[in-house]
């Protein structure tokens, strides 16, 4: 038996917003009755906000909730908003999914994604043709077995940050039949990081600003919570120097401040290779 | 709660439990050792052996190998009968076989045997011409599930072997009864099969113990090698207690058996007939053909099984959709899928498997409970207007 959250068995037991909205101005769909799940959304949108919000799904006990929840998480939020809405915020406020049940939340995501791009008029030409030819090509269907697309799989790495074909099958179903398409998935998988890996060759001069950036906005925020504070001094190669101030200064812990926190945000964002020093 | 999942595991009865308690703490001796005191165990392996062999209608004792399960034996059957037989690299089985014996014969495949596997009809029925026609020269087994345990579909045994001896003698015959026991009579000499497992966990003995017999004209090599035990072909000290227990649980399924054919039948009909009355959606998978009695599985269309196996253990309610070892894959059961069941329904299927143990107070209150379950359900499904229509059509017959 799966080890749902007391959130997901509350929301499949009692769903909320089921049912149809007549007139709505956004209808999204994702999955098929073929492949086991399937997900209607309904979106009642005001001035930008959304106003009310109503699913029909198809599917097991979390599928079902992702999709309840979705619907509570996007009434009175603006379209904006909601346009940043993943998969992993849908899992997130669910407490949670076990990883062989994180399609659903991906079909919650791609059914919200679906509507919005039915609501949204682009009314930019230019932006019209460039999202078709990149549909084109993305829409290649890579899993035959239960629809998958490059897209949607690309999607999924670029969000969950999978690495292997087993959790893409998890997040996406895609390989999860007849496992033909695994090689393929598997491609994919390498593109995506060698591309990552390769957009990830800053110049000189954005590396020192990318890095200057995350300290300001993301490092010494959280420090200056604990009343210590740190700035840059310089950056050699991948050797970034940096002086701790306020209470940091001298602490006890300020050795693993640095490696545990200031270091892997670095690694994290910026290059895997930085190596921080206090000086 | 009631208990509606008997083909995954039964509950261990009472007297099943009693017979093996002194087996723990007085009469622990290893059955192989000289001393008096071995006697009682030793004494008590051999009577069970002989419970075992008449449960089998075998010819004699040495033909029962007591091993650890229904995967083990099956293991021990397919495995033992291609290594005497090195020179055939052919073998034949069903789409529907349990995944023990299904992934035990891919890994085969990749060790270079040709595997063909055959199909069933939408009733569940086996394709005997199909299987005729593949049994060659090279054939060294031929391998078939008793009754299927998601449909519960019962096999033409008696018919496959006769199949199979007017093609090649040579042809090993081995059957996974695992899903039979306690429900029809075995008899493996009128069946004509060489080869045959059972799982005492199904029949209310304790998991961890089962069976395998092997007919005196089969050679099989030991999967398990080790010690002289069950004469060579299965080492390991005889797990004394569970094979008195399951020794118990066969004479108790025999003397059962009416009970089982009768009563647990009429209980399985009724919940069967219910349902199909009284849910709109619902739909028989498999035919009425030859099925064991305790078991039914019914498709309901445009809703998914686990939301309903979920809201049916909300209310205490045990059964499972398909089998349950495929519950952890996103796979829809590959039974129901060599069946052609309809996708509409393949995904909404829900097997209730009895057992002696079932009330009839018990079905009462899930036929009771059913329609309002999967009324609530349909009701969050998208596809409302099939649903409509297929209420239509249900009203109009």
């Amino acid at each position: 038996m799966w080890d749902y959250s007391e959130k997901v068995i509350d929301h499949y037991r009692n769903p909320r917003n089921v049912g149809k909205i007549d007139n709505a101005d956004a209808i999204g769909e994702a999955g098929s009755l073929a492949c086991g799940d399937s997900l209607k959304i309904y979106l009642k949108i005001k001035d930008g906000i959304v106003t009310d919000a109503k699913f029909q799904t198809f599917g097991c006990g979390s599928a079902v909730a992702s999709s309840s929840i979705l619907t509570e998480m996007i009434i009175g939020k603006s379209v904006e908003e909601v346009k940043k809405i993943t998969n992993k915020d849908i899992a997130d406020e669910l407490g949670g999914l076990p990883p062989e049940k994180m399609h659903c939340s991906v079909m919650g995501y791609e059914a919200l994604e679906d509507a919005l791009k039915n609501f949204d008029n682009y009314t930019d030409l230019d932006d019209l043709r460039n999202e078709e030819a990149n549909n084109q090509k993305k829409e290649k269907i890579v899993c035959t077995c239960f629809g998958v697309t490059e897209n949607m799989i690309w999607d999924a790495i670029k969000i969950n940050g999978l690495k292997t074909v087993e959790e893409v099958t998890n997040y996406t179903k895609a390989g999860g039949a007849c496992g033909r398409c695994k090689g393929a998935i598997q491609d994919i998988i390498n593109t995506y990081y060698k591309k990552e890996a390769s957009e990830s060759t800053l110049s000189p001069a954005q590396k020192i600003l990318k890095i200057n950036n995350i300290i300001e906005n993301q490092v010494s925020p959280e420090l200056r919570k604990d009343g210590g504070d740190i700035t840059l001094v310089d950056i050699q190669d991948n050797k970034v120097l940096v002086k701790l101030r306020g209470k940091c200064s001298g602490c006890k812990n300020s050795h693993l401040t640095l490696k545990a926190f200031v270091e892997t945000t670095l690694r994290d964002t910026v290059d895997k290779n930085i190596e921080v020093v206090e000086v | 709660m009631i208990y509606l999942d008997n083909n995954a595991t039964t509950k261990v009865d009472p007297q099943v439990l009693e017979a093996m308690l002194p087996y723990f703490q007085e009469e622990y001796a290893n059955p192989s050792s000289i001393y008096d005191f071995a006697k009682r165990s030793n004494h008590a392996v051999k009577e069970a052996r002989g419970v075992i062999k008449d449960f089998f209608n075998a010819e004699n004792e040495k033909e029962i190998i007591f091993t650890s399960c229904g995967s083990e034996s099956a293991n021990t059957a397919i495995r033992g009968v291609l290594n005497m037989n090195k020179n055939k690299r052919h073998i034949i089985t069903t789409k529907v076989e349990h995944p023990c014996v299904l992934n035990l014969y891919s890994a085969l495949e990749k060790e270079g045997y040709k595997v063909d596997y055959i199909g069933v009809n939408s009733n569940g029925e086996l394709d005997l011409a199909q299987l005729e026609s593949a049994i060659n020269e090279d054939t060294a087994l031929v391998s078939v599930m008793y009754a299927n345990n998601e449909t519960g579909v019962i096999f033409p045994i008696e018919k496959i072997s006769q199949i199979i001896k007017s093609k090649n003698k040579e042809t090993k015959f081995f059957v996974d009864a695992v899903q039979v026991t306690g429900k029809i009579p075995i008899d493996v000499q009128a069946l004509g099969v060489d080869l045959m497992s059972i799982s005492g966990h199904k029949f209310h003995a304790p998991k961890g113990i089962g069976a395998l017999y092997v007919n005196s004209k089969t050679l099989i090599t030991p999967l398990i090698i080790g010690g002289h035990q069950e004469r060579g072909k299965r080492a390991g000290t005889e797990n004394v207690p569970y094979i008195v227990g399951m020794a118990r649980a066969a004479e108790l399924a025999t003397d059962n058996l009416k009970y089982e054919m009768t009563e647990v039948k009429r209980l399985r009909d009724k919940l069967e007939a219910n349902i199909l009355k009284n849910v709109f959606n619902a739909r028989l998978n498999a035919g009425i053909v030859n099925r064991v009695p305790n078991t039914t599985n019914i498709g309901f269309e445009y809703i998914e099984g686990e939301l309903i196996l979920l809201h049916l253990s909300d209310l205490g309610i045990c059964a499972s959709s398909g089998s349950a070892c495929t519950s952890g894959s996103l796979e829809p059961s590959h039974v129901l899928r060599a069946m052609n069941v309809p996708f509409t329904a393949i995904h909404g299927s829900i097997r209730f498997s009895l057992s002696k143990f079932t009330t009839e107070k018990e079905i009462d209150y899930v036929c009771e409970k059913m329609p309002s379950i999967i009324n609530k359900l349909t009701n969050i499904s998208p596809f409302q207007d099939e649903l409509e229509a297929l209420k239509r059509l249900k009203q109009n017959t």
